[in-house]
């Protein structure tokens, strides 16, 4: 309990990774929230490769977190221009109005 | 020893706290405050591990550049009206049963490999690593690795930088009716014959110049 180790790591990451996918099931208000889901989601993966990265003593991990880290700036970007022309076309960002696919 | 477990636990449960107010809160500005809230205490967390640069680069990234763009976006929205609008309608219970179900597995699976991958250990031997050399900063081993062995990897993401920031533009940009802007082709392929025009002005009758 008290010895840290990557098991911790592990958890903490595996736990907000499934904070993250319930968000993105559950939400019913706006877009945005999910996309912060997927930002969470995206940290659980930063969480999982910094803590294998020390423990295994393999520079890599570290590495890849600042691609996963430039993916994730360049997807948050993308995808709220695409929220704001939504919202510019339709006038809603909720997620129920947003049924135009008919999925 | 007993330190660096008090602190993991004390951030860890601040991350998951914040994360899960993230999902739940009714307000979205609350949401991405929560956001930074996780974020920074993640980084704490890297800050701790050893992980000093990617820490700080989160700090940097996330916090100040990604979240403040949610900030903006959410702000541009009307938020409040949109609350008053949800609270009208009625509710739909439907998706949660089938979400939790899908996420307690995911959880689960998660777990079960976390739990396992220590089985076989044999196979972390295999991979040719690189190793951390405790003498030098992690800034220094990890500008060592990036700019030599995944160079081409770094020039990548610069790409992926571009293109999204060209995207970013392409997608919002906007042509407004009734604004006067200025048009390069025009202004450099105006010639003098469609420009200048001599008139014979006869006496005490003055030009027209309103053509």
């Amino acid at each position: 309990m008290f010895d840290i180790g990557l098991g911790h790591y592990l958890t903490l990451g595996a736990i907000i990774f499934t904070i993250g996918i319930i968000g993105i099931f559950l939400n019913r208000k706006n877009i945005i929230v999910i996309l912060m889901s997927i930002e969470l989601i995206l940290l659980a993966v930063n969480i999982n490769l910094v803590s294998f990265s020390i423990y295994l003593n393999d520079l890599t991990g570290q590495i890849f977190t600042l691609f996963i880290l430039t993916v994730a700036a360049a997807e948050a970007a993308i995808g709220l221009a695409i929220i704001v022309i939504y919202y510019r076309n339709s006038g809603t960002i909720r997620v129920q109005e947003i049924n135009k696919l008919k999925g | 020893m007993i330190i660096h477990s008090i602190f993991f636990y004390i951030f860890s449960i601040i991350a998951v706290f914040s994360a899960i107010m993230v999902t739940v809160s009714r307000n979205t500005v609350h949401s991405v405050f929560f956001l930074i809230l996780d974020f920074i205490s993640i980084s704490c967390l890297f800050i701790m591990i050893g992980a000093e640069f990617i820490g700080m680069i989160m700090l940097i990234v996330y916090v100040g550049a990604v979240a403040v763009l949610f900030l903006f976006v959410v702000m541009m929205f009307n938020v409040s009206q949109q609350n008053n609008e949800q609270l009208r309608e009625k509710k739909n219970f439907n998706h949660i049963p089938i979400g939790l179900l899908i996420s307690t597995v995911i959880f689960f699976e998660l777990i079960i490999v976390a739990g396992g991958w220590k089985y076989k250990p044999e196979l972390l031997k295999s991979f040719s690593s690189i190793g951390i050399d405790s003498s030098t900063t992690n800034t220094h081993e990890i500008g060592n690795v990036l700019y030599t062995d995944y160079i081409h990897v770094f020039q990548l993401s610069g790409m992926i930088l571009l293109v999204a920031m060209i995207g970013a533009i392409v997608l919002t940009f906007r042509k407004r009716e009734g604004i006067k802007r200025q048009s390069y082709f025009k202004q450099i392929s105006r010639e003098r014959n469609e420009a200048v025009e001599l008139v014979d002005v006869e006496k005490n009758k003055g030009v027209n110049v309103d053509v």
